[in-house]
């Protein structure tokens, strides 16, 4: 046995050895497979999108509301200009049907200097009041990471409730997992200098949320 | 990281006059312990959850083995790597290997409480690589060269103007002072290392056995522009960390950031399955994962099962007067507070921290906040009566403990000395207290003992039913 299988097998022995057992048989592994665990589910007696937003946005994040995803163009322009944003941004494939005429794109991964980044979420969950990203090509994971400023599109009929909800969106998708799943609930912050909450610590400094619908 | 804890009594006493830390201290026990109160008071589910999140960590550990099997296949299958590492000299050398593999100059690495715990920056160091830690906390401690002295809040023990005072040292300057300045300047830094990065390790707070995933959560993103800038992505995990479903991890994710820091969720959940796939346009492109056994494993066997259902998230510490008037750097090793002294001797064994265990008043705080109901002061108990039965208890103290005995056993006798006792201690008070005890200045130097009544408890008691 090499050295690697060596220290598994003495790893999974010393917790068997420490249990008192030898490897558990097929019949109780099956069982073990087939449990759904239910936790406890924190009540919740909002509309879905009044939490969200109430939740992300007490958190420094910021809401806009538009009636259709044709109205998304225009009010990433109006967030732009109320910033002062350079007219370019990285925006992910996955809002390509979108033209956004006022600005130069791309769908390449951010770079270093990236100032804005558009982006599409998978769902929302109202509980926490928080954005779930998938990466892909359609939605590079530096997007959401690398610019200071970050707008994601969320439509308003994929917010959920609880976190399990998200994970069944998850499970449903035909691709699978996504490599990333990114959720996120705000601009990036910081309370490592003396408690002092600061945003903006490495990862977006602003982050920005267009509800669809 | 080499082990200090023998000298818990000298660094307490120098961490007591040590004005700067005890500034810091009294800002971070009012900030955690108040958010977290906040926290709970508005979850009216938050105790079924404690209760919940004690008994599935119970099903994980009897199942371990199991789950850490599944955790492995689905890892694989998402295209990843699982390592297993019987110690930290293994796991040392398995991330060392990658790294050379790799020809890695830089190394950006998030808050891992598992690499200062096998002593990884030391190995890469030595190997000639750039270490950096961008987790805002480890980075000021990094270029302060002192290990963390909070699990959470690595450089809770700094003050802004120490940091003002390293910043400017390591950047060259203007003097920065004042917060947002700081973390401006320090942002700026760490991304040309991410950018720069040939691999990013991280830690992995739970390891999901349904999706093969690894699951950090962080406030600042710097644990994921480690793990997604660099090419090569690494985790390192205690083996106790892996949960069955994303539905377990849910559990501990509402109980983890309300009990760490007071917040109801950190800003970033990322949920990590193997490397940048085929059509992806960036991310790692290897992911893999180290899991650390370092003794846990052995813990399995008896009643410290109960430690290992741990999540790290420092309540217990926040929570401990003694960590509250020493800070972490006293306790001499990486883990420290409630939780660490239980770690602590149970990994780098008894006589490496005899103090520790001691070093508790019992008063039961960090288990009446622990999410996973450990019972600390249990457990710290019984080591005390483990250091006892391996006689590693000092001379002074087991004979102290045999006159005791002596005394204890015997009722009159106790009775009489109590009596004298008594009388003694109120004949010396000077306005009901004490201000110096012959043999105990050590508890009189640095506070007044309330005086007794001068009779006992059973002569008042006698009295009264005299009375009657």
């Amino acid at each position: 046995m090499t050295a690697a299988a060596n220290a598994r097998e003495a790893i999974l022995n010393s917790v068997r050895s420490a249990l008192r057992r030898g490897p558990l048989d097929d019949a109780r592994r099956a069982e073990l497979d087939a449990r759904r665990p239910q936790h406890t589910r924190p009540a919740q007696d909002e509309e879905l999108v009044a939490r969200f937003i109430r939740k992300f946005e007490s958190r420094a994040g910021t809401t806009a509301r538009v009636a259709s995803r044709a109205d998304v163009p225009a009010a990433v322009e109006a967030y732009r200009a109320d910033k002062g944003l350079p007219a370019r941004a990285a925006v992910g494939a996955a809002l390509n049907d979108l033209a956004f005429a006022s600005l130069e794109t791309h769908h390449a991964p951010a770079g270093i200097d990236e100032a804005m980044a558009v982006s599409q979420a998978l769902c929302g969950i109202a509980e926490p009041g928080s954005l779930m990203m998938a990466s892909g090509p359609a939605s590079p994971i530096t997007h959401n990471f690398v610019p200071d400023d970050h707008i994601v599109v969320l439509d308003a009929n994929a917010i959920v409730g609880h976190f399990e909800e998200a994970w069944d969106i998850l499970r449903a998708r035909p691709e699978g997992m996504p490599r990333a799943t990114n959720i996120i609930s705000g601009p990036s912050r910081t309370a490592d200098v003396e408690q002092t909450i600061q945003l903006g610590a490495h990862g977006p400094r602003r982050v920005h949320v267009i509800i669809v619908g | 990281m080499e082990i200090r804890s023998k000298e818990f009594k000298q660094r307490s006493v120098f961490a007591i006059h040590d004005a700067n830390l005890q500034t810091a201290l009294g800002r971070a026990r009012y900030g955690f312990v108040g958010k977290r109160a906040l926290q709970v008071a508005e979850l009216p589910e938050f105790e079924r959850l404690r209760e919940e999140a004690k008994n599935t960590k119970n099903h994980i550990l009897d199942n371990l083995d199991h789950y850490l099997e599944r955790y492995e296949a689905a890892v694989t299958a998402a295209g990843g790597h699982v390592h297993w590492a019987r110690d930290a000299e293994e796991a040392r050398k398995i991330i060392l290997d990658i790294c050379k593999r790799v020809d890695a100059k830089t190394v950006t690495k998030g808050k891992s409480m598992v690499s200062e715990e096998i002593g990884l920056n030391e190995a890469l160091i030595e190997n000639g690589m750039e270490v950096v830690e961008t987790d805002l906390g480890e980075y000021i401690i990094q270029l302060a060269h002192e290990p963390p002295s909070h699990i959470i809040a690595p450089a809770v023990h700094k003050t802004k103007d120490q940091v003002s005072d390293l910043f400017e040292a390591a950047h060259g300057g203007p003097r920065k002072t004042e917060v947002p300045d700081l973390v401006n300047e320090a942002r700026l830094v760490l991304r040309d290392k991410y950018f720069k990065a040939d691999v990013g390790i991280t830690g992995g707070n739970f390891l999901v056995a349904e999706t093969g995933s690894s699951i950090i959560v962080t406030n600042e993103g710097n644990g994921d522009l480690t793990q997604t800038l660099a090419k090569v992505h690494i985790v390192t995990s205690g083996i106790e960390r892996v949960v069955p479903t994303l539905d377990d991890a849910t559990l501990f994710l509402r109980l983890l950031a309300r009990s760490a820091t007071g917040q109801e969720t950190e800003t970033y959940t990322t949920i990590s399955t193997g490397p940048r796939r085929a059509e992806d346009l960036d991310g790692p492109e290897e992911y893999h994962v180290v899991l650390v056994d370092n003794g846990r494993s052995k813990m399995l066997a008896g009643r410290f099962k109960e430690m290992l259902r741990c999540i790290r998230c420092g309540a217990c510490m926040n929570h401990c007067p003694v960590y509250g008037a020493v800070g972490g750097h006293a306790y001499g090793w990486v883990y420290p507070g409630p939780m660490g002294s239980v770690l602590t001797p149970l990994i780098k064994g008894l006589d490496n921290a005899y103090d520790l265990p001691n070093a508790c008043t019992l008063n039961g705080r960090c288990a009446s906040v622990c999410p996973v109901k450990i019972p600390l002061p249990d457990l710290l108990r019984e080591l005390r009566h483990m250091q006892h039965q391996q006689d590693i208890t000092p001379v002074m103290q087991k004979r102290a403990l045999k006159v005791w005995r002596y005394v204890a056993t015997r009722p009159k006798l106790y009775h009489a000395l109590e009596q004298v006792g008594a009388r003694f201690l109120s004949a010396i008070a000077k306005n009901g207290s004490i201000r110096r005890l012959p043999l105990a200045s050590g508890w009189t130097d640095v506070r007044d003992l309330p005086a007794p009544a001068g009779r006992t408890f059973l002569e008042l008691w006698q009295g009264k039913r005299g009375q009657k």
